[in-house]
């Protein structure tokens, strides 16, 4: 009789992270002395959960002297993220920036534009009125579309099913956020000859849960193939702030409260860790669907939820195309 | 001679049947998504997800044409691969839709 394998679980990403920080800090360095050719390293710090695992990773590596903190709130940020970034910064000793960032994007046209496109849906929005963006559709078997939710000042909510041009403006004027964070990020980057650290993990660099040109651009990306529930272990062994250990995730983008798994996953990120997971290593959906005390067919839809999000990050990876390859002759 | 319609009504005659629906979004698909691209035919029945004739946005800017030019409301739980998934479903869906 075969052996009956375990089920998936958290316990597959049990890993020994004080060993991996180590050896994404040799890494690091290597890669910024040998292959980058600069000296130091630029974060962008949220507040949130990678990118203070990507800024404690980049003491862990050339030391706090050589790396530099941007701290980039905006009209839409919580308060709460600013004051965990300084903390972060402050507990890694690390050279850091405010930089408000609300005047660039205000001149960019960013709140207009967004706003301009929501009022076609909700012609009352306005001052005082929040708003944010959910997926809808994949996981119960349909196409993913958005619905737009905004809630008066008074505190009460509307949604509707964002039409396609409404939900395109919306989603374009809002990447204008980390789009001019980037530019920051490389401004300083080139001002101090540092390299630009990405802080995806394997969930969002995976699914494509980032903006091209925007917080999809950086010179390395240490945590790129660490699941979620693995920065958070990875947090914890590094000693970080306990506000930032146990941050819930957020897009810290649009105005009403959103966790990310509202905004892009199928799942909140430990189940979407143990799917991602058991999709690579091959796990049949009935497992899954055991695993997560799912159904069959959902955890069949989480998979197909998957793959649909793996096609559609192609094109947030793709570097330009040419028609041929350019460059020097192969050797 | 087709009816004269106002900027943002349908113009489809009342006795468009599913193998006209299913010949103009053809071309829909073939005008906006294929553009003249190499690759083989698409088959009524061939998935526009399998075949990655469409994304989640392309399906969004599909029912988007299909409002429009039918004069019909896709509602939220009728966003599923069973009607609009192939030129076969599509045709069914906006023809019982019309019918209705």
């Amino acid at each position: 009789m075969a052996a009956t394998l375990p089920l998936p679980g958290p316990h597959a990403l049990q890993y020994d992270a004080l060993s991996e920080a180590d050896r994404i800090a040799r890494w690091m360095v290597e890669t910024l002395a040998r292959r980058l050719h600069r000296r130091g390293l630029v974060v962008a710090i949220s507040g949130g959960i990678d990118s203070s695992v990507c800024a404690a990773l980049a003491v862990r590596a050339v030391g706090a002297a050589k790396v530099f903190g941007l701290l980039m709130p905006e009209r839409d940020s919580s308060d709460f993220s600013t004051r965990r970034g300084r903390q972060l910064a402050q507990h890694l000793g690390i050279a850091h920036e405010v930089f408000d960032i609300a005047p660039a994007l205000e001149a960019l046209g960013c709140y207009r534009q967004r706003d301009e496109a929501i009022r076609r849906v909700f012609p009352a929005y306005g001052e005082g009125w929040k708003n944010k963006i959910v997926i809808a559709g994949g996981t119960d078997g349909g196409i993913n579309y958005f619905k737009l939710v905004v809630a008066e000042p008074g505190g009460v909510q509307h949604e509707a099913r964002l039409p396609l041009k409404e939900y395109l403006q919306i989603v374009a004027a809002t990447n204008f956020k980390q789009r001019v964070r980037k530019t920051m990020d490389y401004f300083h980057a080139d001002r101090l000859n540092y390299a630009v650290v990405g802080t995806p993990n394997r969930l969002e660099y995976d699914q494509g849960f980032f903006v091209k040109v925007g917080d999809g651009a950086a010179d390395l990306k240490p945590i790129a193939h660490l699941y979620k529930t693995q920065v958070y272990a990875m947090a914890r062994a590094l000693g970080l702030p306990e506000e930032i250990c146990s941050a819930t995730p957020t897009t810290d983008t649009y105005t009403l409260a959103q966790g990310q798994d509202e905004f892009y996953f199928a799942l909140p990120y430990a189940q979407m860790d143990v799917a991602l997971w058991s999709l690579n290593h091959g796990v049949p959906a009935a497992d899954l669907a055991r695993a997560l005390g799912i159904d069959e067919a959902r955890a069949a839809r989480v998979y197909a939820d998957i793959e649909a999000k793996r096609r559609a990050a192609r094109y947030l990876h793709a570097a330009a195309e040419t028609i041929e390859p350019v460059g020097p002759p192969a050797p | 001679m087709p009816a004269c319609a106002e900027p943002g009504e349908p113009v489809i005659e009342p006795h468009t049947t599913m193998d006209d629906i299913k010949a103009a979004v053809r071309r829909y698909i073939e005008d906006n998504f294929i553009m003249g691209a190499g690759g083989a035919a698409l088959a009524d029945s061939d998935s526009f997800l399998e075949h990655h004739v469409l994304d989640s946005t392309g399906f969004l800017e599909l029912i988007g044409h299909l409002e429009e030019t039918y004069g019909i409301k896709v509602l939220d739980d009728e966003m599923v691969p069973e009607n609009l998934d192939s030129l076969e479903s599509v045709a069914r869906f906006v023809a019982n839709k019309r019918a209705a």
